[in-house]
């Protein structure tokens, strides 16, 4: 019977995971006020808290925060909506803590991104897709 | 360090009680066609800690029956894992006799024929019988509620809920956390939780305004138990404001947060834990997700998808217990929790069927007195079935199928929606349809039937979105329920695809021809979470429909065609 249940577990964890949404028009648009962000320098993927909700429960206020440890300004984007640029946060030498809390717009499912610029020039990022449903029919 | 898994090997090769599941019991029980109320609570008591988890109840305080679903499709990484497993590969997997009680009682085939041998399910008054004898065993067994239990029934909504609250608290739980409750509307909420006389969990229950954690409803609560200190963390349902009308809770807010999770069950463990159970009501699949993401979570008591498992689960060192729904199941989880940690542990599903086990002579009384008032209205008889009426499958039930003919019917209607919900109980052919049987399947705060104008686009647009809500491959972006039903239209759905390519070959029945999408269609439907919405409630429109049949034959529903399985 142990034997049964890990193997099909097993079987689960072979199978693909596939997440993506693609927005192919709308990415390129947050892809070059990345640029613009970063004047063309690499960006590390993680180093970025960013919080949001897996589902929006109201696309049209939706709770977000953003961190990143030493950050001197973390941008935010979110891809999908007609205008990307949501806010640019930028901390002083003297900041006790390099964290936001907003809350922002978005006119459909899309991914929310924060770009973070370090103080030693370097940039980080983190994305998360925020799923604007209709709803309805619970379990 | 040893991990968990090698322990329960190791525990297993030295003494065959260890990390066993009360599953082999069942076969041998089966062989043997000998069900008694001793052998459904035969158990050996083990280790130092007793866990009960009961779930999904939805106000059905008496025994009913339930069909589970022939449909239940996993994507992603859940695709033909448990619990998307029916039937006879559910019975294969799990060494289920046909026609064994386990059979009747796990899946779905030659149900009616096993219904009128095994007979109905649940009653709250068994369920107390079931406790007892566990607290007989262990008397400082937790019991532990997992929520959608103060909704669903024409007694739950004449009452306000008062009358689950009645029954549950004469049971003793010491903890639970929610979902449907919060339809109730949250003065009525808040109303019952002031005076509850247990813990009311929810990590993930914030205050919308501020979006901090919500004061009536702590994170955690710490029990001392069999010499051990444990700390059981509530998660509620995580999508409620989507699901359900979100303007009937306004100042709250929910969500998985999984980061908060792993934060309290760090706490906990700060505070001297030795076991840490969540008593969830995320969905199953959220909480494999979850237990694969936070660390250090023992047991998940798992509830809101209706899954009921004969075994747990184990994803890393976590192992997730499901328990059913509407009163069908109880979970009895042993626990070895010594020097510090989780070292064994012994489940058992344990089936309640009303026929063997004897009820509870008080709560049976306690139950009646709640129904007393309403006794003739939830008698009254409306008309017959011939047919076999459930709710349980991805796309379609009976059920839902007489209800969608019934909008269309009652409310002059070409297109007919109904909730894809997982609640409701089953009746077998030949039985009456009473007023408490519509009411089960149709109770709820938000019941107006609404007739309205929708395009061709829009319908898909619906169907999209609620599709995405079942079949995206990520659980985190899943809502736990159904397929929306339709009446008066076919449809193709692909699941593999992404959201806005899955549906496709939508056809209005009753002239046969493709839906137009720029053309408006008159649509009737019922549990619209938007605010404002008007019309009859639905019990009365199905009672109507049924009134005017006399007998009612619902005929296979082949007008979903399903494919990307």
């Amino acid at each position: 019977m142990e034997f049964t249940r890990r193997e099909t577990l097993a079987v689960g964890a072979a199978a693909a995971m596939v997440v993506t949404i693609p927005m192919p028009a709308m990415a390129s648009k947050a892809d070059a006020l990345i640029e613009e962000f970063t004047g063309g320098a690499d960006v590390a993927d993680g180093g970025v808290d960013l919080d949001a909700p897996e589902i929006a429960e109201n696309g049209n206020t939706v709770p977000i925060e953003v961190g990143a440890e030493g950050a001197e300004a973390i941008m935010v984007l979110a891809a999908g909506n007609p205008e990307p640029p949501v806010a640019t946060f930028r901390f002083g030498p003297l900041a006790g803590a390099h964290r936001a809390k907003t809350r922002i717009r978005l006119a459909g499912t899309q991914d929310v991104i924060a770009v973070a610029k370090m103080a030693d020039g370097s940039y980080a990022k983190a994305a998360k897709t925020v799923k604007v449903t209709i709803g309805g029919c619970g379990g | 360090m040893i991990s968990r898994r090698d322990f329960l090997q190791v525990g297993m090769a030295a003494s065959a009680l260890l990390g066993a599941s009360g599953f082999g019991n069942w076969a041998r029980l089966a062989a043997q066609q000998s069900l008694t109320q001793d052998r459904l609570l035969e158990f050996d008591t083990f280790g130092n800690v007793s866990l009960i988890h009961i779930t999904d109840i939805h106000a059905q305080m008496k025994p009913i029956y339930f069909r589970e679903p022939e449909v239940n499709i996993g994507v992603g990484s859940n695709k033909g894992a448990v619990p998307h497993v029916t039937g006879a590969d559910f019975r294969k997997l799990y060494g289920i006799a046909d026609g064994s009680p386990l059979d009747y009682a796990l899946t779905y085939d030659d149900f009616t024929s096993l219904a009128r041998q095994y007979g109905r399910v649940g009653g709250l008054d068994r369920v107390a019988t079931v406790i007892d004898a566990i607290r007989a065993d262990r008397p400082d067994a937790l019991l532990l509620d997992g929520g959608d239990t103060w909704h669903g029934s024409y007694t739950c909504y004449h009452s306000q809920g008062q009358d689950m609250v009645n029954v549950m608290n004469a049971l003793e739980p010491d903890a639970m956390t929610f979902h449907w409750e919060f339809t109730l509307g949250q003065e009525r909420v808040r109303e019952i939780v002031e005076g509850l006389p247990f813990a009311a969990l929810g990590q993930n229950i914030f205050d919308k305004m501020w979006d901090e954690p919500a004061a009536e409803f702590p994170p955690y609560e710490f029990f001392e138990r069999g010499g051990t200190k444990i700390a059981v963390i509530g998660q509620a349902f995580p999508y409620m404001p989507i699901a359900n009308p979100g303007w009937m809770f306004p100042d709250y807010s929910f969500g998985i947060r999984d980061e908060r999770m792993q934060e309290m069950v760090d706490e906990v463990r700060d505070q001297g834990a030795e076991l840490v159970v969540v008593l969830s009501h995320n969905g199953f699949d959220v909480d494999k997700k979850m237990a694969g993401i936070v660390s250090g979570i023992d047991v998940i008591l798992s509830g809101h998808t209706h899954d009921a498992l004969p075994e747990p689960v184990q994803v890393n060192e976590t192992f997730i217990i499901a328990s059913g729904s509407n009163g069908k199941f109880v979970s009895r989880v042993d626990l070895d929790v010594r020097d510090g940690r989780m070292q064994g542990l012994r489940h058992k599903l344990i089936p309640i069927f009303s026929d063997v086990i004897a009820p509870a002579p008080a709560m049976t009384a306690l139950i009646d007195e709640q129904r007393a008032p309403h006794a003739n209205a939830l008698a009254e008889v409306i008309g017959q079935s011939d047919s076999l009426l459930y709710r349980r499958g991805n796309f379609n039930g009976t059920w839902d199928d007489l209800i969608c003919e019934a909008l269309i019917s009652e409310r002059d209607a070409e297109i007919s929606m109904s909730p894809g919900v997982r609640w409701g109980p089953s009746l077998i052919p030949g039985q009456d349809i009473t007023r408490e049987d519509i009411w089960n399947v149709t109770s709820m705060t938000y019941p107006e039937a609404y007739r309205t104008e929708m395009t061709g686009e829009f319908i898909k647009v619906i169907l999209e979105d609620v599709a995405d809500n079942i079949f995206n491959p990520n659980p985190y972006y899943q809502q736990g329920g159904d397929m929306v039903r339709i009446g008066g239209m076919g449809y193709r759905i692909d699941i593999g695809k992404p959201q806005g390519e899955r549906i496709s070959d939508m056809t209005l029945l009753s002239t046969g021809e493709a839906i137009d999408p720029a053309r408006n269609y008159v649509v009737a439907g019922w549990a619209s979470v938007n605010e404002g919405t008007e019309g009859p409630p639905i019990w009365d429109v199905v009672e109507s429909h049924i009134r005017k049949a006399g007998t009612v034959s619902v005929a296979p529903n082949d007008t979903v065609t399903v494919a990307g399985v």
